[in-house]
Parts: C-alpha cells; sequence; structure tokens
C-alpha cells in the first residue's frame, strides 16, 4: 500500500482496521463488538488458564494428527493415481466427490461412528484436508517430464526408488501447494469438528463463551485461531516458494 | 553369421507398431564393439524408437536385440543413455545428478562421489559440482548427462541427438571431445543424429534409416579420415564425398 507516496510496509492496513474497531468499541455502539485493546487484555488474561491451554492442546493434537494422516495417505495415493490409469479411474470419481461434498453435514454421522471425542475430531479435520492433497499430489505427477522416468528407468532403478527417488520429487511444487490448502481446510475441519462436538477444545470455550454472552473472551479464542491458521498458511507458502526454482524446469 | 565378440550389439529383425503407426519394419544391423555407429534419419523414422528398443526401455513388437549375445529383455547395466533433453534432476546438484546411476546400484555416497568426481573433471565441469542444473547453461547440462552415463562404466552407450539442444560452437566442440571419448574409453558408441555432417564427422559406421516405416538402407563405413587430426576432417575429400553421397540418397524422402 502506498500513501502519499510513502510505502508503507505490508499489511499496514490492518492497523487502520484495528483503530476502526477499537474506536466502535469505545462507544459502546453494540456489546458484540467490544474495543480490541480489552480483547487483547482478555487474551493475556485467559491465556494462561487452564482452561485454554488445554483447548489449545487438544486442538493442536487433533490438527497434527489428522494432517498428518492426511498428508501420509494422500500423497501416496494420490501419486500412485497419477501413475496408474487403473488406479485413476478407481478413485477419481471419489476424490471428486469429497472435494466439492458439504463435509460438515459428515461430522454428526463420524461423531456417532467414532464416538463424541477427539477421535471423531482427528478424523474430520484428516477428511477436510485429504482430498486436495491426494488431487494435487496427482496432478503433480501427471506432469512429471517422461525422460525423467526413463532416466530412472534405464539406470535400473527399482518401483520403489522411482517413486521416492523421482515421482515425489518431480511433484514436490504441487504436494506442496495441496498440503497449503489442504492445511486451511483442516483449520475448518478441527473448528468445525469441535463445535459440533462442543465438549472437547475450543468448542467447549466457545460454547461456554457464547452461552454467557463473554464476548471479549469469544474474539480472543477466535483472534488467536486467525492468527494459528494464518502463520501455518504463510509457513507453508514459505516451504512452496523454496521449491518454486525448480517447479517451472521439470 | 554375428560374432558376439565383434559385436556388442546385434538388432535382428525388429519390428515396432505404436497401434497403428508402423515406426520399424525387419530393421537388422550390427553395432561393432568399439566403435561409434550413428543412426541417421529424417526426424520420425524411428531413431529414438530404436535405441530405446536397445536400451530395454519399451519392447520390440517381435524381433530380438542381443548385447554381447544375450537378448536384452529390460534395462542393464551394461548400456547407458545420454538423453536429448538431458534428464536431469532439477532438485538434485550437478554431482548428485551424476553419481545418480551408481545411487541407484547402492554404491556407498563417498565411493560414488569420487567416482562422479573424477567424469565431472573429465567433461570439463571442475567447480560445477555442487551447482543445480537451472544455474547451466544447454551445453553444460549435456556435459553433466554424458557424465552420468560415463560413471556407471557401461560398455554400450546410447545418445539420443545428445547435441541438438546446444548452440553450434558448443555442439562443434562436443563432436571433438566425443571423438576423444570413442578412442579412449574402449566403450561401443550408439549415436543418433539427424544432421549428416555430424554423424560423418564422429561415426566409425553410418546406418541411414529411410522413413517410417523404418529399415536400414545402406551402411557406409569411412575409412580414409578417422587417424586424421580433427582440424582436418572437414576438409578431407572422403568427407565431403561421403557427405555429399548421403544428401543424395536422402533428398527423395525430404520435400
Ligand atoms: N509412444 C508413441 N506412441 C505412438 N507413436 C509413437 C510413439 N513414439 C513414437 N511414435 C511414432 O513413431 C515414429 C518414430 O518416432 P521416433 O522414434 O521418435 O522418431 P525419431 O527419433 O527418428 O524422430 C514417429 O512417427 C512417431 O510419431
Ligand atoms: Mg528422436
Amino acid at each position: 500500500m502506498t500513501v502519499f507516496g510513502i510505502k508503507l510496509p505490508n499489511m499496514s492496513s490492518l492497523l487502520l482496521w484495528g483503530l476502526l474497531w477499537e474506536f466502535i468499541g469505545q462507544i459502546e455502539l453494540t456489546f458484540f463488538l467490544p474495543p480490541l485493546s480489552a480483547i487483547f487484555a482478555t487474551l493475556l488474561e485467559i491465556g494462561g488458564t487452564k482452561a485454554f491451554i488445554t483447548a489449545l492442546k487438544e486442538t493442536a493434537h487433533a490438527f497434527s494428527i489428522g494432517t498428518l494422516s492426511a498428508i501420509v495417505i494422500g500423497v501416496p495415493v494420490g501419486i500412485l493415481m497419477g501413475k496408474s490409469r487403473l488406479i485413476d479411474q478407481l478413485l477419481l470419481p471419489w476424490v471428486n466427490l469429497f472435494l466439492s461434498a458439504p463435509l460438515t453435514a459428515l461430522v454428526p454421522v463420524l461423531m456417532v461412528l467414532f464416538g463424541f471425542g477427539i477421535k471423531a475430531i482427528i478424523i474430520t479435520t484428516a477428511l477436510f484436508a485429504i482430498w486436495i492433497i491426494v488431487l494435487n499430489s496427482r496432478a503433480g505427477v501427471m506432469q512429471i517430464n517422461r525422460s525423467l522416468v526413463e532416466m530412472a528407468h534405464s539406470f535400473g532403478a527399482s518401483p520403489f526408488d522411482a517413486f521416492t527417488k523421482i515421482y515425489f520429487w518431480a511433484a514436490l511444487p504441487e504436494i506442496l501447494g495441496g498440503v497449503r490448502i489442504g492445511f486451511i481446510r483442516a483449520v475448518k475441519g478441527v473448528i468445525i469438528g469441535q463445535l459440533l462436538i462442543s465438549i472437547v477444545g475450543f468448542g467447549s470455550l466457545f460454547e461456554l463463551y457464547a452461552s454467557n454472552f463473554l464476548m471479549k473472551h469469544f474474539w480472543a479464542v477466535l483472534i488467536v485461531l486467525f492468527a494459528l491458521a494464518f502463520v501455518i498458511a504463510e509457513f507453508l507458502a514459505y516451504l512452496e516458494r523454496r521449491v518454486d526454482y525448480y517447479a517451472s524446469r521439470r | 553369421m554375428t560374432n558376439p565378440s565383434e559385436n556388442a550389439v546385434t538388432v535382428r529383425n525388429v519390428y515396432k507398431n505404436y497401434g497403428e503407426v508402423e515406426a520399424l519394419r525387419d530393421l537388422s544391423l550390427d553395432f561393432p564393439r568399439g566403435q561409434l555407429t550413428s543412426l541417421l534419419g529424417p526426424s520420425g523414422c524411428g531413431k529414438t524408437t530404436l535405441l530405446k528398443i536397445i536400451a530395454g526401455l519399451i519392447p520390440a513388437t517381435s524381433g530380438e536385440v542381443l548385447v554381447n549375445g544375450e537378448v536384452v529383455k529390460a534395462p542393464g547395466p551394461d548400456r547407458a543413455f545420454v538423453f536429448q533433453d538431458f534428464a536431469l534432476m532439477p532438485w538434485a546438484s550437478v554431482i548428485r545428478n551424476v553419481a545418480f546411476g551408481l545411487e541407484l546400484r547402492g554404491v556407498p555416497k563417498s565411493e560414488r562421489e569420487a567416482i562422479a568426481e573424477k567424469y565431472i573433471a573429465e567433461v570439463g565441469l571442475t567447480g560445477f559440482e555442487h551447482s543445480f542444473p537451472h544455474e547451466l547453461s544447454g551445453g553444460m547440462r549435456q556435459r553433466v548427462g554424458l557424465a552420468r552415463a560415463l560413471s556407471v562404466d557401461a560398455q554400450v552407450l546410447l545418445m539420443d541427438e545428445p547435441f541438438s539442444a546446444v548452440d553450434e560452437q558448443t555442439r562443434r566442440k562436443f563432436q571433438e571431445d566425443l571423438l576423444g571419448l570413442v578412442q579412449n574409453e574402449n566403450k561401443t558408441f550408439i549415436f543418433v543424429t539427424h544432421s549428416i555432417e555430424e554423424a560423418v564427422y564422429v561415426s566409425d559406421q553410418i546406418a541411414i534409416l529411410l522413413p517410417r516405416p523404418s529399415r536400414v538402407m545402406e551402411i557406409i563405413r569411412p575409412q580414409g579420415f578417422r587417424d586424421k587430426d580433427v582440424d582436418h576432417i572437414r576438409r578431407d575429400p572422403e568427407y565431403l564425398d561421403i557427405v555429399d553421397r548421403i544428401w543424395a540418397s536422402l533428398r527423395s524422402y525430404v520435400e
């Protein structure tokens, strides 16, 4: 952003919006929007409480296991789909179906299947993340330079060697792109799961704050979640840029 | 009869169809050991196809290929391929690319890097061991591809238009270096090109392929100028004669 010919640092517009928020909060226009400063004060206050730390831990736990399984299953499945027409024809309709399906509607079913606990949340998270990871890994493999595959084959690569030394690396830029979008979806999954199951993690906190009209607390938690999601997405975007140098030259 | 001690590679009655397209028809050809044989023919006549069948990368529809008397079924350590588009791994350094064939054979890292360094020096890339392919020019990239093929120490080198993607000056230097390699390395070279001058300049034997379905039309063995100094070959009367003769027989196939 440039103002009066002075280049302002990235995201300095956030400051403006923050000030506006503070102003609206100070004039007490609506109980729904407390001043930003009060929210940050509350954040510092609840940040150390046991309930908050437990919620953060449970969320981190569900999120990391959910996304990790989505990667560990999604990447190889996507690579296999890209390599084999048969596997591709078997799985692609399902992947496309789930990619666009309103997965939130499935969460109650998962709760019935896996109980009202952390397990259902992990599975919800993985379910939100995995499809785009599969699809991107598949796309990464499909654009691979054929002569790289022939090269590996001609120097005696086993199928496993070809998988780990060629296909994976050639598809890495797309895989990372898929993982980044998958993580963003997983944040949705983990929060939606917790809201619907509402007795674990931030779900229980939200429930508590919302039913008691504790708006400052509510916003404080929300800001933490937004910030975490943003940091994760930016970190993955940074990893993606690191493989950019060869993304266009395979 | 083919004598396996004389011919490193023998192609016998090879047919290759890609669905409806008949690429090779009843092609037979011998590749004498320790010599460079060129496959020369217009684009699309099946040169790459033949080379890949010899490499074991694609199967022939019928017929067989023998390397040292053994029927080819798959790629093997007795053959190494140099690719037209280099086929370097863009995420790997020069030294890892060069050592990749050895890596796949399970040679320990320090050992294979020592071998790779030797061949990197041989192709004139010392100092670029830790560069990445995108930092190199086309000519340098093909030197990496060449070093990779040399470092596995295969008896047969299969080169698919290796110099077609590099500029003319680099190409000439490559051709001279190739003559040196043929003399010093005691390997059998199978060299695909569509350039008549290049084929005559580097070859001990030139197989001229007809357009699809491809067979060998003629085999030419330059005699007189092979031992001469590289600087004089292009002015040698026999060199000029052969270039003319090949052009005369190919021109009827070129619109
Ligand atoms: N995988 C393939 N599928 C179908 N046709 C092919 C395939 N590869 C090559 N061809 C055809 O076979 C013929 C010979 O191809 P190629 O061996 O690449 O020729 P060259 O290397 O002499 O230019 C061409 O007409 C080409 O279109
Ligand atoms: Mg070709």
